[in-house]
């Protein structure tokens, strides 16, 4: 938090993108977490990807519960549509503003507490029911808005500040994700801009459930040295299971451009997704075997991160379930309203 | 790129643009924000310890430090330091007791000082503290030189001038006024143990070759010779039409005094075209808002004359060539242009002359009859002879003269003492936290995002019938401290500990003009070309950490640079901090009483 606005100057020389904005036509209001939560770091990686992809910002919705993290939400995308929802009830509500305008790019920004304890019902059936939308967890493993709690994603291993142990297991949101059927499962560091950029791109542009789990380290409460979700930690134990790079729909992917790309991967807007192995060979596309690798990586201590799987079919709750084509509030009024000859119509089928 | 080493006071120095532009060094956002705190008698302090002159610098500084602010490279308009300090000389209080003492016992050393300009005054400044006898000799009635002599009153009012070079006056200086030095010989033979020439550049170019000249010659004026003239109240008239030739600052003051004078209509020409003119954008502005046309590309080509009487001047007109980069003047052939006129003033250069300087005293000259002086010591091949101001190197402004007596005094003292002249004292620095508070400062970081305040100035019609009513006016209290909240305070320095870094991006993420980056460390025009923003202005430091716990290095480019301290608010261990750089450029003397008690201003 700081006590003064964040100034208006700009550097002069700094970069446009296609449709004339800055990096900083992106941002929110001024953040007022502690200085250096992880959370500020994701902020800057939203910014950053939104930018990158031109968005239009007035066709965003930025959907958030309670927590710091959800917080955020305020802090990118100052003209973007909005909504706060109660503790853990995000995924309903964009589930509910999804069904009514499939047209919007749906962006949610939850914490553990939010996701994994009081939410983890509503969690579950946005995933199950494949909600076209990013849902990023910035996961520190704690209740860092009430002052530092355990987590349900806190490792056994882990101890909180004050040198006490978690009694229970914790839940991985990622394999919980993958179990339930989530298209685009991934995690990330808060500490590593290049590595979650590109990841948020490809999961606002997955049609279908994406999930991001981004280990953001809370500075205040779990950044000490028997914590595992400290920046020192996650940085001693990241292991990279494959790169992601973003290609434009123009070019062609050849061995050349990417050496190592193991996958190509067309969006639904067209443009391609090269994912690379960096080390054993891992196939996000496959759950038969990542699955069991994911957990090998678990019990070693190691903290898997990259786009961890991926469903290529794409499909999404509006498919799944035969809605409308486009936004209710673009339904003509004779579609909305077809008469009494048709009311007649369907009551008679019901005698 | 190597860790740079901010132990080097220049790394910080340089990072303050206006002051490092400043060839004497003043601490200018120091005293910015004692304006803005409104304690303009240390504001006042401030810049007469550094610069001698601060009512007359207020009003007529060449100011070199505001092309060079930062701010001008983050939004339109530098800021107005000039004018700032000029509300401190006009705003401050008693500044008596401040002063230095002077000791009563003499140290035994006697220098004399020729010519009366700001560069030996200066000299007698830095000197007189020490005990030195000082003798200043010069040739016209009263001190100041060309500031006195030169410089018009409606830009400079004569109370300000008499009250600063009082000042020093006042310190006990023997004044040897009304007498023109004709022999240095014989001032060498007085027995001086150092002699400081700061005669100034006073000879005027003239365009002798120009046909009708030597014709002409009752009409044709020398601008420096007029403005002396003026000043001295032995010109109090000019011709109905009056044309100046020249277009630097000694032209803009010449066709002002003309129309003060009474003339009906002034016309200034000048060789070039008009984005080559030499004189300050300012000055420019000054005289065309009296209504006073500039002709450029217009060459003077002859002074016609009837019955003895100059008539009109004949103009070719002119157009620029650049020839891998140097300017030729080429004749356009358009028909000539005729100007009639009474009077002519030519303001076309002036040159230091040196006829009263016999060659045979061991000081060099060179084929230009320019004396050889050293750009350290300002001493001539003849040891204990020194020189500064426009005298050393041809005609410059008032704050160089400045800097060069500071420098000058400091040579004459280790000369004086038998000491080597080039074991100069460093400058005084000091670096100290800013932090009062998790997100507190001691510095005011919530700068304003206005633009540039203009000065307001005297109603025209009143200003153009009076030779000594000055036209600017100056801010009033609330416009300078608007003006002064437009300061970055570049001196308030972002330090970075390395050490204490982990990574975390906070700075990087909220720095609002994208100064700061965690990267892989390069060479330096690589590491330049791949920053969120690719730092283009060379003249700008790369400030680079050593080497961080994932391999990279902090790179930050201090171009523009906020110096908000939003970096250090987000950081969660204080590996930035934002610490106030003081950096006082090293006088013959302290001018300032050294006990800490005694130093009403000391800021921190
Ligand atoms: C018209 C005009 C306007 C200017 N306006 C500005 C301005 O707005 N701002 C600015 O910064 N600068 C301005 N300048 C330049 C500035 O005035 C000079 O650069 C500055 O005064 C130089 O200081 P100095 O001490 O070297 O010498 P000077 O100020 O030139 O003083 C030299 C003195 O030495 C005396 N002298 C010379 N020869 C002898 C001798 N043989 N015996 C005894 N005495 C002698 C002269 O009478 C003179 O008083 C202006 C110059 C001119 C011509
Ligand atoms: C219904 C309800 N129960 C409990 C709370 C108290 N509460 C606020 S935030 C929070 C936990 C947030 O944790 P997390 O989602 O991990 O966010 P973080 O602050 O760590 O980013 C809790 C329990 C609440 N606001 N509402
Ligand atoms: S309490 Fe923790 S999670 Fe919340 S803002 Fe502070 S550092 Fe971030
Ligand atoms: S902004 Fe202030 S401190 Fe910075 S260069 Fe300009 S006047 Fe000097
Ligand atoms: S003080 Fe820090 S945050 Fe502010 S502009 Fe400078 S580097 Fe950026
Ligand atoms: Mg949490």
């Amino acid at each position: 938090m700081t006590h003064i606005l964040k100034p208006k100057f700009r550097h002069p020389n700094l970069p446009k993108n296609g449709v004339g904005l800055t990096r900083r036509d992106y941002e929110g209001v001024v953040s007022t977490l502690c200085a250096g939560c992880g959370h500020d770091s994701v902020t800057a990686a939203i910014i950053e990807a939104c930018f990158e992809m031109e968005l239009p910002a007035h066709r965003v919705a930025k959907m958030s519960g309670i927590g710091c993290s959800s917080k955020t939400t305020n802090y990118f995308l100052n003209r973007s549509h909005g909504f706060n929802s109660v503790h853990g009830r995000m995924p309903s509500v964009t589930t509910g503003a999804n069904l009514a305008n499939r047209g919007l790019v749906y962006l949610g920004v939850s914490g553990d507490g939010d996701t994994a304890s009081i939410g983890l019902g509503q969690f579950a059936h946005a995933v199950r029911r494949r909600l076209n939308m990013l849902y990023i967890c910035e996961n520190n493993g704690t209740y860092g808005l009430t002052k530092g709690q355990f987590s349900a994603t806190n490792d056994r291993a882990s101890k909180n500040r004050k040198g006490l142990d978690s009694p229970f297991d914790s839940i991985d949101l990622c394999n919980v994700a993958i179990e339930l059927g989530a298209g685009f499962v991934a995690r990330a560091f808060s500490g590593d801009k290049a590595q979650l950029v590109p990841l948020i791109i490809a999961g606002l542009k997955y049609r279908g459930f994406a999930l991001i789990d981004v280990i953001s380290p809370c500075v205040t409460f779990n950044n000490h040295t028997s914590s595992t979700k400290s920046y020192d930690y996650v940085r001693d134990h990241n292991h990279m299971v494959g790169r992601l790079d973003l290609v434009p729909e123009a070019r062609e992917i050849t061995a050349e451009s990417a050496p190592g790309v193991t996958q190509n991967v067309t969006m639904h807007d067209g443009s391609q997704m090269a994912l690379s192995a960096v080390s054993e060979d891992y196939d996000p596309t496959d759950p038969e075997t990542a699955m069991p690798e994911l957990a090998r990586f678990k019990r070693q201590g190691r903290v898997a991160t990259g786009l961890l799987y991926l469903d290529e079919r794409q499909e999404d709750l509006h498919d799944l379930i035969g809605t409308a084509p486009g936004p209710l509030n673009e339904v003509p009024a004779e579609e909305l309203c077809p008469g009494s000859d048709a009311l007649e119509a369907i009551n008679a089928a019901h005698r | 790129m190597d860790r740079t080493d901010t132990s080097d006071p220049s790394y910080f120095h340089k990072v303050v643009d206006c002051q490092w532009a400043c060839p004497a060094h003043t601490p200018v956002p120091e005293y910015i924000r004692l304006i803005a705190h409104g304690q303009y008698t240390e504001a006042f302090m401030i810049n007469w310890e550094s610069n001698v002159f601060p009512g007359i610098l207020g009003r007529t500084c060449d100011r070199p430090c505001e092309p060079a602010c930062r701010r001008g490279r983050i939004e339109e308009k530098p800021v107005a330091i000039c004018r700032l300090k000029r509300v401190a000389a006009d705003n401050r209080g008693v500044v008596d007791h401040l002063m230095p003492q002077i000791p009563a016992q003499k140290n035994g050393k006697r220098v004399a000082l020729i010519g009366a300009g700001p560069a030996s005054l200066t000299v007698a400044r830095d000197l007189m503290p020490l005990g030195y006898d000082v003798t200043l000799i010069e040739r016209d009635p009263q001190g100041g030189g060309l500031m006195r002599k030169n410089i018009p009153s409606f830009r400079l009012p004569v109370a300000v001038l008499d009250e600063e070079v009082g000042r020093i006056l006042d310190f006990g200086v023997t004044t040897r006024f009304g007498e023109e030095i004709t022999s240095l010989k014989a001032v060498l033979d007085e027995g001086f143990d150092a002699v400081f020439v700061g005669t100034g550049a006073p000879r005027g170019k003239d365009l002798a070759r120009v046909p009708g000249r030597a014709e002409a010659d009752a009409n044709i004026h020398l601008g420096i010779d007029f403005l002396a003239s003026v000043a001295f109240k032995h010109v109090e008239r000019i011709g109905k039409r009056v044309v100046v030739i020249g277009g630097g600052n000694t032209a803009m003051d010449c066709c002002r005094t003309a129309l003060r004078l009474g003339a009906d209509s002034v016309t200034v020409t000048v060789r070039s075209p008009r984005a080559d003119m030499k004189a300050s954008d300012w000055e420019i502005e000054d005289a065309e808002r009296e209504g006073i046309p500039i002709l450029d590309n217009h060459s003077p080509k002859e002074f016609v004359t009837e019955n003895g009487r100059l008539k009109a001047v004949v103009f070719e007109k002119m157009r620029a060539e650049y020839v891998d980069g140097r300017r030729k003047l080429i004749p356009t052939g358009a028909p000539d242009v005729v100007i009639e006129c009474d009077d002519v003033l030519m303001a076309v250069g002036q040159e230091n002359s040196f006829p009263w300087i016999e060659r045979d005293l061991g000081i060099a000259f060179n084929e230009w009859e320019e004396p050889a002086v050293d750009k350290e010591t300002f001493m001539s091949t003849r040891p204990g002879v020194f020189f500064g101001g426009d005298a050393a190197w041809g005609p410059e402004n008032i704050i160089w003269a400045v800097a060069h007596g500071h420098q000058a005094a400091i040579s004459i003292d280790l000369h004086c003492q038998d000491r080597d002249l080039q074991d100069r004292p460093p400058p005084e620095t000091n670096l100290v936290s800013q932090k009062m508070g998790i997100h507190e400062w001691s510095y005011d970081n919530d700068i304003s995002d206005e633009a540039r305040n203009l000065v307001p100035h005297a109603d025209p019609a009143l200003a153009l019938r009076d030779l000594s009513m000055e036209v600017e006016l100056g801010f009033d209290v609330q416009q300078a401290l608007d003006e002064a909240m437009r300061c970055l305070n570049c001196d308030i320095q972002t330090v970075f500990t390395d050490d204490k870094c982990i990574e975390c991006d906070a700075c990087m993420d909220i720095c609002p003009v994208d100064c700061i980056n965690f990267t892989q460390n390069a060479e330096e025009p690589e590491l330049r070309d791949g920053l969120r923003v690719p730092a283009l202005n060379h003249a700008q430091d790369l400030y680079v950490s050593g080497d961080l716990p994932t391999g990279r290095v902090m790179v930050k480019d201090e171009d523009v640079c906020l110096h908000c301290g939003l970096c250090a608010e987000r950081c969660p261990t204080g590996a930035w901090d934002m610490q106030k750089f003081l950096l006082k450029e090293a006088k013959a003397a302290p001018i300032v009483p050294a006990d800490p008690q005694e130093q009403p201003y000391a800021a921190e």
